[in-house]
């Protein structure tokens, strides 16, 4: 196969194929050592029991250190629980989201958490708020007639 | 009357059954494309703020009609319609009779699925978007009509088939014409993906919507859809790629680069773009990061295969270029018939094919997608690949295809309008897809209704680009209405040919080298990528099977 191929397309194609591999290797070291994987979890839950089940009976921010919290959160028709959060500047989150419902999104832009919420399962992604403002949390996955008015606020201070 | 008709009979390149088969096909699409505009501007002028709809339209309503309409429906039938045409004219003249049958047998199937999907959306019993991701849960109606719409186009697949064997049979040894080969590539890809949709549908989302179950595995059921959801993209892509690869040499007074190349590069394509679904789930729980990383790699591989269309048009381009006297580097560039609307509306979309192509691998990116996953930039980015690369070529695929089928020509006005029309596609979407990419990367959400999010100072960043993105969509709907009174033109009203109009189809550029037979193996291909995507999805779907908690139906639209 490889004679069909004129000396300049084999050209362009090691030059492609070389920034893939450069790119894919870039990809999976970010992944594999520095720990920047996308988020996501393999731990589940019953939606229809999200209320009754720890930690879900109790959504709301846990302080885990000086600079380190657990936001604890339910996304579901059409609010998040809980809907204001305030934390110090420089403060590292650990989110931990679920649905009872419909598939809804967590994404607070200007930021790095993009989070699907699927119901049955524990979405977690942890990351830190080095810049002050007024942030706001948005779903970003149609859940229904609501949909756009699905919001929350996150304050660093 | 009679008189009348055998006329022009002899005047059709197409035999009249032939004929009246791509027509319909084609025909329907302009009825989705027109159903689709119209929900597109509505739905964009109200999400950037300039219109208020009516209480009795909801705007996920039309953003439902929008998508089901452009992205499933219109796609489908021109596709297969157009895929006839080339397969009747490369493989002796006329499609088996036998197929014939099957092929309209599928048409019916599909029309009858639009239309029990197109009320169900029109009552608001089904405003899922046409990704209708579960546990929303639509009426049974809906998703019967879509199954019935699978299943149609699996018929048309059966009739490609049947002519290509029949043409297989009758010249042993041979290769088949390119025409051909990739319209059974394109075919092959398409069945092969729609199983996981129809598993979806059959399986899941209609026993649950009839109450036959009452819960359904929701992680399961979007697994299986972007199975089917990726390769759907290349399946709207590559019968561009066959109009790029197979006609429009023969526009540009040049020949085919290769016989062999575009071949492979069907192949790869057939390969790489089935097990790599998981990079439209990057954002989600339950797929651990292995699996995801793993078809971030095998995304990647697609890629390969339009580097290599890049050089081929490059190529040809080149080889006509030169033929026609061109000299120094890029001279043949100015050979290029710019002012022929079958080439320049093609030659538009391959150039904004290569941001859109780039864009396309920033979002299989890995942690790359966080910034931009679910925001207006994904919108942004399809909105360059399907409805400016794949719609423009599709435009163009008109153009070349209507004088041989309708025995009308096109005249000096009809093809400045279309160079016309092609100028305001491509500043509409400029209008639209650049804010789209800008804005979403500030962070406005895709598929969401006008709001300002309580005022929030976050949305006043995007402000100025929903004004763009609303101009856009006012510009893009006037090019479906010229688009539109174009393809009627030249279907009933334009000036009979004098003689037989030939459908635009090239001829190979001999090297000497015949496609290696292995390339001609289906059997080998379609056994390969049954393995890749097992390899690429066993584990983590049985893993979704054992441990995803299943979910009740939602009606909350």
């Amino acid at each position: 196969m490889i004679d069909h191929l004129p000396r300049y397309e084999r050209i362009w194609l090691l030059l492609g194929i070389g920034s893939i591999i450069v790119f894919l290797v870039v990809l999976g070291t970010l992944g594999i050592f520095v720990g920047l994987n996308p988020p996501g979890h393999m731990r589940t839950i019953a939606p229809e029991e999200v209320a009754a089940t720890a930690p879900f009976d109790e959504p709301g921010v846990t302080q885990l250190g000086p600079n380190e919290f657990r936001v604890t959160m339910v996304a579901r028709l059409f609010a998040f629980d809980p809907g204001e959060i305030t934390i110090p500047r420089g403060s590292t989150v650990h989110f931990e989201v679920t649905s009872p419902d419909v598939v809804h999104g967590l994404f607070i832009p200007n930021t790095n958490v993009n989070i699907m919420v699927v119901p049955g399962h524990i979405s977690e992604y942890t990351y830190t708020f080095e810049d002050e403002g007024n942030y706001a949390m948005l779903c970003h996955e149609y859940c229904g007639v609501g949909h756009h008015v699905m919001m929350g606020k996150l304050v660093v201070q | 009357m009679q008189k009348e008709t055998k006329r022009d009979k002899a005047k059709f390149l197409f035999d009249p059954g032939d004929r009246k088969l791509i027509l319909a096909h084609i025909g329907f699409s302009f009825f989705a494309i027109f159903a689709g505009a119209i929900a597109g501007l509505l739905q964009g002028l109200q999400r950037t703020g300039f219109i208020e709809l009516p209480a009795s339209i909801g705007y996920y309503q039309l953003l439902t009609v929008h998508g089901v309409m452009m992205a499933l429906i219109f796609t489908t039938f021109f596709i297969i319609g157009y895929l006839y045409s080339g397969v009747a004219r490369t493989l002796g003249g006329s499609l088996p009779s036998g197929a014939r049958t099957t092929a309209w047998t599928g048409y019916y199937l599909m029309v009858a699925g639009t239309v029990l999907a197109t009320i169900e959306i029109l009552t608001n019993d089904a405003s899922v978007l046409y990704t209708f991701y579960a546990p929303l849960q639509a009426d049974p109606l809906f998703y019967i009509g879509m199954a019935l719409v699978v299943v149609g186009s699996w018929l048309s697949g059966f009739a490609i088939f049947a002519a290509y064997a029949k043409w297989r049979r009758a010249n042993k040894g041979q290769p088949s014409p390119l025409f051909a080969y990739m319209a059974v590539a394109t075919m092959v890809l398409w069945q092969i993906c729609t199983i996981g949709v129809a598993i979806e549908v059959v399986f899941q989302l209609i026993p649950w919507s009839l109450g036959w179950i009452d819960k359904i595995n929701v992680e399961l059921s979007r697994t299986l859809f972007w199975y089917f959801g990726h390769p759907l993209v290349y399946f709207w892509l590559l019968p561009a790629y066959i109009f790029w690869y197979v006609n429009v040499p023969k526009i540009v007074g040049g020949k085919i680069f290769s016989d062999s190349l575009p071949r492979l590069t069907f192949v790869l394509f057939i390969l790489y773009s089935i097990p790599v679904g998981f990079h439209h789930q990057l954002m989600e729980p339950g797929i651990s990061s292995f699996w995801k990383f793993l078809q971030v790699v095998l995304t990647m591989i697609v890629v390969i295969p339009s580097l290599m269309t890049a050089f081929s048009m490059m190529a040809t381009f080149e080889l006509a270029g030169r033929e026609k006297g061109a000299t120094g580097l890029f001279g043949f560039f100015r050979k290029l018939p710019f002012r022929d609307a079958r080439f320049f509306a093609a030659f538009a979309g391959m150039v904004i094919f290569i941001p859109a192509g780039a864009g396309g691998v920033i979002n299989a990116s890995y942690q790359l997608d966080q910034v931009v996953h679910n925001t207006l930039w994904i919108t942004g980015h399809f909105h360059l690949t399907v409805a400016s690369t794949v719609a423009l070529t599709f435009f163009a695929i008109t153009y070349s295809l209507f004088p041989a089928l309708t025995g009308r020509r096109i005249t000096p006005f009809i093809n400045k309008l279309g160079i016309w029309h092609t100028i305001i596609w491509v500043l509409g979407m400029a209008f639209m897809s650049i804010p789209m990419h800008i804005v979403g990367l500030f962070g406005e959400p895709r598929r969401t209704a006008y709001t300002t999010y309580m005022d929030h100072p976050v949305v006043q960043t995007w402000e100025p680009y929903r004004k763009l993105i609303g101009i856009g969509s006012g510009l893009l709907f006037i090019g479906v209405l010229l688009f539109l009174f174009i393809a009627l033109y030249m279907w009933f009203a334009a000036p009979r040919t004098e003689q037989l109009d030939e459908f635009p189809i090239g001829e190979v550029h001999d090297t000497g080298h015949r496609p290696p037979p292995i390339l001609e193996r289906w059997g080998v291909w379609i056994a390969l990528t049954l393995i890749l995507t097992l390899i690429a999805y066993t584990v983590p779907v049985m893993h979704i099977i054992n441990h995803a908690p299943e979910s009740a139906g939602v009606r909350s639209w």
